[in-house]
């Protein structure tokens, strides 16, 4: 393989930050989970180009791992999200402020 | 140019490309595709890697089975809304975009800074994924991952329980909501 590790940990940076500007600047909370997703999987391309770099797969095995939780978080936080939507009749995080002073 | 520098320079533009246009997609149907492609391209990038049971897994549990279950949430909230400009905070989205540029600037240099232009061990697909990368990949897993992988079973099964009493309790709380305002 001729490329560079490093190539493939900026590219996982550039998603992450990426996925980082999309939650902090969409209203829409099924875009914001998606943008969650991005960071997730960004931070997957990491573990796998370091499971490259070191010469052992402790790194896939992480990224498979954090594949699962991020399956189960997914199912939790769609439900909630739905939760929401059937009380408040909007997916607009603005909207949903019921916590706020 | 070897193959895997050209696949890399061919799909790391579409990767990053994707993931901006679901950040300005006002539509979540148009946001969610954009996604699906940028997950495509990581499985990609995971094939480059010598990771071909990640390829795999990527394709099916994210671009499968994750973003179907996006796409019908999605369905079920109504497609057709789309979500209002109007800022809360002020000077909140200029803030983020500054934000997130900075970060991805000093992940670009630090990265730079520790790992220059290192590649890792040539013969990888030798040495370590020895049998096939799953085979190997499984002996690590059952072997020094065993108690975490079993872990991860018991957190599906709450998780799964966990989505179904959230989707069921709509039909409780109503029937709480009517008797209270029968008291009432």
């Amino acid at each position: 393989m001729k490329t560079p590790i490093s190539y493939f940990v900026i590219l996982s940076g550039v998603l992450f930050a990426i996925g980082t500007v999309g939650v902090l600047v969409r209203k829409n909370a099924l875009v914001i989970f998606m943008s969650v997703e991005l960071q997730l999987n960004a931070v997957n391309l990491a573990l796998v180009a370091f499971s490259r770099l070191h010469g052992n797969l402790n790194g896939q095995v992480l990224a498979f791992f954090s594949m699962v939780v991020a399956a189960a978080e997914v199912v939790v936080g769609l439900a909630i999200i739905v939760n929401v939507y059937r009380r408040m009749h909007t997916a607009n995080v603005d909207d949903a402020s019921l916590l706020r002073w | 140019m070897a193959p895997d520098q050209i696949v890399f320079w061919v799909f790391a533009p579409v990767s990053v490309g994707s993931a901006v246009a679901m950040l300005f997609q006002r539509n979540a149907i148009h946001a969610a595709l954009f996604l699906i492609v940028n997950f495509f391209t990581l499985a990609v990038f995971y094939l480059v890697l010598s990771a071909p049971f990640l390829f795999a897994v990527q394709i099916i549990v994210y671009a499968g089975a994750i973003m179907v279950l996006f796409l019908f949430v999605i369905m079920l909230l109504g497609v057709d809304r789309e979500e209002s400009l109007v800022e809360r905070l002020k000077g909140q989205r200029p803030l983020a975009i500054v934000l997130g540029v900075g970060l991805a600037a000093e992940i670009l240099v630090t990265a730079r800074a520790s790992l220059g232009l290192a590649r890792g061990p040539a013969n990888f697909d030798q040495t370590v994924n020895v049998g096939g990368n799953t085979r190997a990949l499984s002996h690590v897993l059952f072997r020094d991952y065993f108690l975490p992988f079993e872990v991860t079973s018991i957190l599906l099964i709450v998780a799964a329980i966990a989505a179904m009493v959230l989707a069921q309790r709509r039909a409780r709380t109503t029937a709480e909501g009517t008797r209270e305002a029968e008291a009432a």
